[in-house]
């Protein structure tokens, strides 16, 4: 058997590992600079492009594709060709995979600053992005299959397993979350609406988290793991059990991101139980992974990378029994738009995703520079400082989560509402900003490696091409003649093309009839479109990330109605493209701000976008100067009507023709109003249309009130 | 609620194709081995022959 020598790429490993140090730096100051703006929003500079709304976005996207990806994209490139005893299928591909993306990053920076975002959270990026990204994950499906397949070890290790759940899963999620209909370059209406959108974007939500920020990372865990301990998996049998386990489980779990909330009970309590399940397959990986040390926790005390990875390992653990306990409906309506959730998302975040991306580089520059880390003391000291870091973090939040959620519920012996949601803001500010404490502790950290790589960067010497050796694999015999099925059989990448084209066929036969016909939608006769004028002042509210503070969804409980008013009903949302349920309350929930019984006078809203604290002493919103002289887009209402009327919402026809003139004559009427309250503005401005839409929230049912509500599923 | 049919679509497609791929690994021997794989990868030895190791 003739042994045969190739090379390892490790230039394309060196590119995505500078990649993640440059957007893990990036993404943590953003998440720095949002964490202080939330008790001293004067930090946005009161420019448009930095305020919360649109820096949120920025944070999470740069962590979640620019930080973990490149990091998740290095690891599987180093494992990959180690653990397939071959070089990447295509070195071309490598390269378009790696400036594709970056590229990807760049445009979202632009973009989301821009404003140009979806409204929908953790896929924000607009349509030319995400055909982008599309392309740019074919690419790197190639090449990693390609590799797979040319691989010199029959066996696949577990982690390669990890991975090729991740390329399909993401692929899938990305695929069907972003389904979005164009009306202009950078603006794109969602094809679903309310329940729908909100069911989709939370089965896209939890499974990007699950198959994004998960299933590649237990993949590397897998490999860095032992590699890094020089010990094998604690027990490869259960390594495989959990892996198949993990990913049928985890796609189910989606609506616990909607529990209590107007989606209907059957799917929450799916959600709920598969959520619970979830533990076992999540526990099995932690577990192993831990035992893996077993007998070799000496060497965890000497070496900082095992360090990164016992509290990575560690935070995975406690955030995948805090996620199932958050989808108790019992739990959850107490943790649910509070920063209870905030924390949990940054245990699992700062320590599982960034704690094992720090020490996969750790491990992996020094080995590729042929020398050792520069500093052990300063990546211990790293270490110390970025898990002091985490629990500054969540500690705090999760006071504040308590305190605030409790606070809502709070009734006087009279049965009135006993905080109002200012008080509720002002009580946790303390805990705000010892949270970004925490994070400054770990974004030092993070600064603290930077310096160590780099001084370990310059005391080494690059292998570009790492040389190996190792025997081709040996063709199976087969007999002469077969049945046609059992070639198949032999031929993986056929059959799973050949099964994906079957059920591809399947699915379309049914996908297209439902949604051509419009009677699935179900509607209250009494909800009607939104105006054209509401339609703009609705993409201001998208674009400017109100969502990202304000939620619109009553839950059904005592203090939500007396506070907010009747608790939201599924079919008020059916022309919400997109769905704008909200995640948080930062600020008050605004689902009914329209109503009857809570509105505010036009001039109220108009003061508040100029300065909030000039009607809200202590308020943390940051100020909209800018909307009260930005004209509105009027050139885009036709283009919008068209778009919305494709998607079902029913605009009579021709109605995007004379569209404006609506629009002009109900900003004209909101301005004399605003004149009669002593404001002078122009009608055209986009305030006007923010106003517009704010006070038609919640209006549509107001005379069901006493009707029982009839809705036509 | 309807999309309800769109996900499920996509989820069992994409979990049918995950079972053919245990399928495939089941029938082709990938899991009759579940205990030196873990051994296995912590061998990386250098190659034998003097190959100078490329750097550019």
């Amino acid at each position: 058997m003739q042994v045969e020598k190739f090379y390892y790429d490790n230039k394309i490993v060196k590119a995505f590992g500078l990649a993640t140090i440059l957007f893990g730096i990036v993404g943590m100051l953003a998440g720095l600079w949002v964490a202080i703006q939330i008790y001293y929003p004067e930090s946005s500079l009161n420019l448009a492009a930095t305020t919360f709304g649109r820096l949120r976005p920025l944070h999470t996207n740069a962590i979640i594709f620019a930080f973990v990806g490149n990091a998740s994209f290095a690891g599987i490139y180093y494992s990959l060709q180690r653990l397939c005893k071959a070089r990447m299928f295509s070195d071309k591909l490598s390269w378009i995979h790696f400036w594709g993306w970056q590229l990807i990053i760049a445009a979202a920076a632009i973009t989301l600053l821009m404003g140009k975002t979806t409204g929908k959270e953790y896929a924000e990026l607009e349509w030319p992005i995400d055909i982008a990204i599309t392309l740019v994950w074919v690419i790197f499906g190639i090449n990693m299959f390609g590799t797979i397949i040319k691989r010199r070890e029959r066996h696949l290790y577990v982690a390669i397993w990890f991975y090729i759940a991740t390329w399909v899963t993401v692929a899938m999620l990305h695929i069907v979350n972003s389904i979005e209909i164009p009306v202009s370059a950078l603006k794109s209406y969602s094809w679903y609406a309310g329940v729908q959108d909100a069911l989709v974007q939370w089965w896209y939500g939890h499974n990007a988290v699950a198959f994004f920020l998960t299933t590649p990372v237990l993949g590397l865990m897998y490999y860095f793991l032992p590699k890094a301990a020089n010990r094998p998996v604690y027990s490869y049998r259960l390594s495989i059990i959990h892996f198949w386990a993990l990913i049928f489980i985890y796609i189910w779990a989606g609506p616990h991101h909607l529990l209590y909330t107007a989606l209907p009970d059957w799917a929450q309590s799916l959600g709920v139980v598969f959520s619970v399940m979830l533990i076992a397959p999540s526990w099995g990986g932690m577990l192993n992974g831990l035992f893996t040390l077993r007998g070799a926790w000496d060497k965890v005390r000497e070496d900082p990378v095992l360090k990164f990875m016992v509290v990575a390992i560690t935070c995975y653990g406690m955030s995948t029994f805090e996620g199932p306990m958050l989808s108790l409906k019992n739990v959850n309506a107490i943790s649910h738009f509070s920063d209870w959730t905030i924390a949990h998302v940054h245990i699992g975040g700062l320590g599982w995703n960034g704690f094992l991306a720090f020490a996969i580089l750790y491990y992996m520059i020094p080995k590729m520079w042929g020398t050792n880390l520069y500093s052990k003391k300063l990546a211990t000291n790293h270490f110390w400082l970025g898990t002091i870091g985490i629990i500054l973090y969540a500690v705090p939040l999760y006071w504040a989560g308590f305190e605030q959620s409790l606070m809502w519920k709070q009734f006087t012996p009279e049965g009135q509402i006993k905080y109002d949601f200012l008080q509720t803001v002002t009580n946790i500010k303390p805990m705000y900003i010892a949270r970004s404490v925490g994070g400054s502790l770990y974004l030092i950290g993070a600064l603290m490696m930077v310096y160590n790589i780099y001084k370990t960067i310059v005391s080494g010497k690059f292998i570009a091409n790492e040389a190996a050796e190792a025997a081709p694999l040996v063709k199976e015999a087969h007999p002469k003649k077969e049945y046609w099925h059992r070639v198949i059989e032999r031929k993986p990448v056929t059959m799973l093309v050949l099964s994906l084209i079957l059920v591809a066929i399947g699915g379309l036969v049914q996908m297209i009839p439902t949604f051509l016909v419009k009677s699935n939608v179900p509607t209250i006769a009494s909800v009607k479109p939104y105006t054209p004028l509401e339609l703009q002042g609705r993409d201001i509210y998208v674009r400017e990330g109100c969502y990202t503070c304000h939620s619109q969804m009553i839950r059904p409980f005592r203090d939500e109605v007396a506070r907010y008013g009747e608790y939201s009903k599924a079919g008020e949302f059916v022309y919400d493209h997109p769905f704008q349920w909200g995640s948080k309350r930062t600020g008050p929930d605004l689902a009914r701000e329209g109503h009857d019984k809570n509105k505010r006078p036009d001039s109220w809203h108009y003061t508040h976008m100029y300065d909030p604290r000039l009607t809200s002493p202590g308020s943390l919103m940051p100020r909209y100067i800018w909307l009260l002289d930005n004209k509105i887009d009027t050139a885009s209402t036709p283009a919008k009507i068209r778009a919305m009327k494709t998607l079902g919402v029913p605009y009579p026809d021709g109605y995007d023709k004379i569209a404006n003139r609506d629009l002009m004559h109900q900003a004209d009427s909101i301005a004399s109003n605003l004149k009669k309250d002593k404001i002078e503005t122009a009608s055209n401005v986009e305030v006007i249309a923010l106003i517009a839409y704010l006070q038609r929230l919640g209006r549509d049912i107001q005379g069901e009130a006493k009707k029982p509500i009839a809705e036509n599923k | 609620m309807s999309v309800i049919l769109i996900l499920l679509i996509a989820s069992i497609s994409v979990a049918g194709l995950f079972l053919a791929a245990f399928l495939w690994g089941v029938r082709s021997g990938q899991f009759e081995d579940d205990y030196s794989p873990a051994s296995r990868i912590l061998f990386d030895d250098k190659p034998s022959s003097k190959t100078k190791t490329q750097s550019q």
